[in-house]
């Protein structure tokens, strides 16, 4: 698990990202226009590409895409509660 | 876990019931055109029917039970009525047995409602199942339906472009020679809060706490007595347990995902749905979605999809289809049934 793999995941996600829009350090919350639906998405994303399925708390827990790769990746590797 | 087998039933009828108002989602005024889009694109809704202020959830499955018993000619042979619902006429009576008598069913027929939401369909099958397996009863009538809309908020945008009105009706006969179903269900009551109206009934009387909107997110505005909706506990709930269920229900069946037919989920949303069919590893056209014309109808879901999406095949076809209902409790409910010359109507509500 890569985070350059994490990054153009999300990006090709969202219509209004191009490649480059975003980075380790990105808060996620500050992209344009985000809503509890741009958090759906994120979770969705996550669990298909990873089958790790993020809870509110823990995204909660996250604000950059560093903090969400971290957790998907611990999760992963069988450091939390793995859907 | 609840998983059973079960004998002797025989789904003859599925008929539904849409109101004829359509709210589109693009027109919703407290979207902007970008976050109208984005639902659309992640829920599935383009469109859904919202029923007039004086039409209720037994309104709309009167009218589907009343075209199929005049179809089927079988008036006096329902011996169970069930009316699956979280939007009754009344706190009391049963809206059951006002239905029992707006029908003209015999006074011998039982009558009672069931409170399940989204689950509430594929448990109302397993109920009609228990009463009919025996051979002491001849015909079930299956009610269900919902009218969601008169819980949300209109400000609040993660419930009210969500859900839309529908009702329906389904007929089902003991049939001794019916091939066998399975059923798998659960319930975890620690995601109550998830859905919820919390005041209006005896925790929260109408006379006891104030109605007052209140804008709990931004663009998130309702009062206590509206339907709140945690989306995300939701995705978590379903994606933790429907796969799980419904491979419960294979595993009992010892059919493999790629011998069903279809698989028919309640239509949460499309997130939600394509995210648990890719966990089954199946492709879009053996998973009927209705979503995108009626939005989430809650206990009608399933039914309205089986007449909207598969009519022709349910009428030509013997199928093997695997129902799954998920959702307000929380509680889930899975069958594997086959199915075989199955009449279905889709009507308008005026």
């Amino acid at each position: 698990m890569e985070i350059d793999d994490f990054i153009t995941a999300i990006e090709e996600e969202f219509d209004n990202l191009n490649p480059g829009d975003v980075t380790p350090n990105s808060v996620f919350r500050d992209m344009e226009g985000w809503s509890s639906m741009h958090a759906l998405i994120f979770v969705a994303l996550i669990d298909s590409k990873y089958d790790v399925l993020l809870n509110g708390e823990e995204l909660k827990s996250c604000v950059t895409i560093n903090d969400l790769f971290d957790i998907t990746r611990l999760k992963l590797n069988g450091g939390g509660a793995k859907a | 876990m609840a998983e059973l087998r079960l004998k002797h039933t025989a789904v003859k009828a599925i008929y539904s019931v849409i109101p004829k108002r359509v709210y589109k989602t693009h027109d919703y005024p407290y979207f902007s055109e970008d976050e109208a889009k984005m639902f659309a694109n992640t829920t599935g809704i383009i469109e859904r029917r919202v029923a007039a202020t004086n039409v209720t959830a037994s309104d709309m499955c009167f009218k589907a039970a009343q075209s199929l018993l005049e179809d089927m000619n079988c008036h006096h042979e329902i011996d169970l009525l069930v009316f699956v619902t979280q939007s009754p006429d009344y706190f009391l009576p049963a809206s059951a047995a006002i239905l029992q008598d707006k029908l003209g069913l015999p006074t011998a027929c039982m009558a009672f409602d069931v409170n399940l939401g989204c689950s509430g369909y594929v448990h109302g099958l397993l109920l009609a199942n228990r009463y009919l397996q025996q051979g002491g009863l001849r015909k079930v009538l299956l009610l269900a339906g919902d009218k969601s809309t008169i819980s949300t908020h209109e400000q609040d945008k993660t419930a009210f472009p969500l859900f839309g009105d529908a009702g329906s009706a389904t007929l089902l006969e003991y049939d001794a020679k019916g091939k066998d179903w399975f059923f798998d269900a659960g319930t975890d009551g620690s995601g109550a809060d998830a859905i919820i109206i919390e005041a209006g009934h005896s925790r929260m009387p109408y006379q006891s706490f104030d109605d007052q909107d209140i804008e709990v997110a931004p663009g998130v505005v309702r009062s206590k007595k509206h339907l709140a909706i945690d989306g995300m506990a939701v995705f978590n709930f379903a994606l933790k347990n429907v796969p799980k269920s419904i491979n419960n229900v294979l595993d009992l069946s010892k059919l493999r995902t790629e011998q069903l037919d279809y698989l028919v989920l309640h239509q949460a949303n499309q997130l939600i749905t394509d995210s648990i069919r890719k966990k089954m590893k199946l492709p879009k056209e053996k998973c009927p979605s209705s979503i995108g014309k009626y939005g989430n109808t809650s206990s009608a879901s399933i039914p309205l999809t089986l007449c909207s999406e598969l009519s022709e095949v349910l009428k030509k076809e013997r199928l093997c289809l695997l129902l799954c209902g998920f959702g307000v409790g929380f509680s889930w409910a899975s069958l594997l049934l086959s199915t075989h010359n199955v009449a279905t109507k889709l009507l308008e509500y005026d």
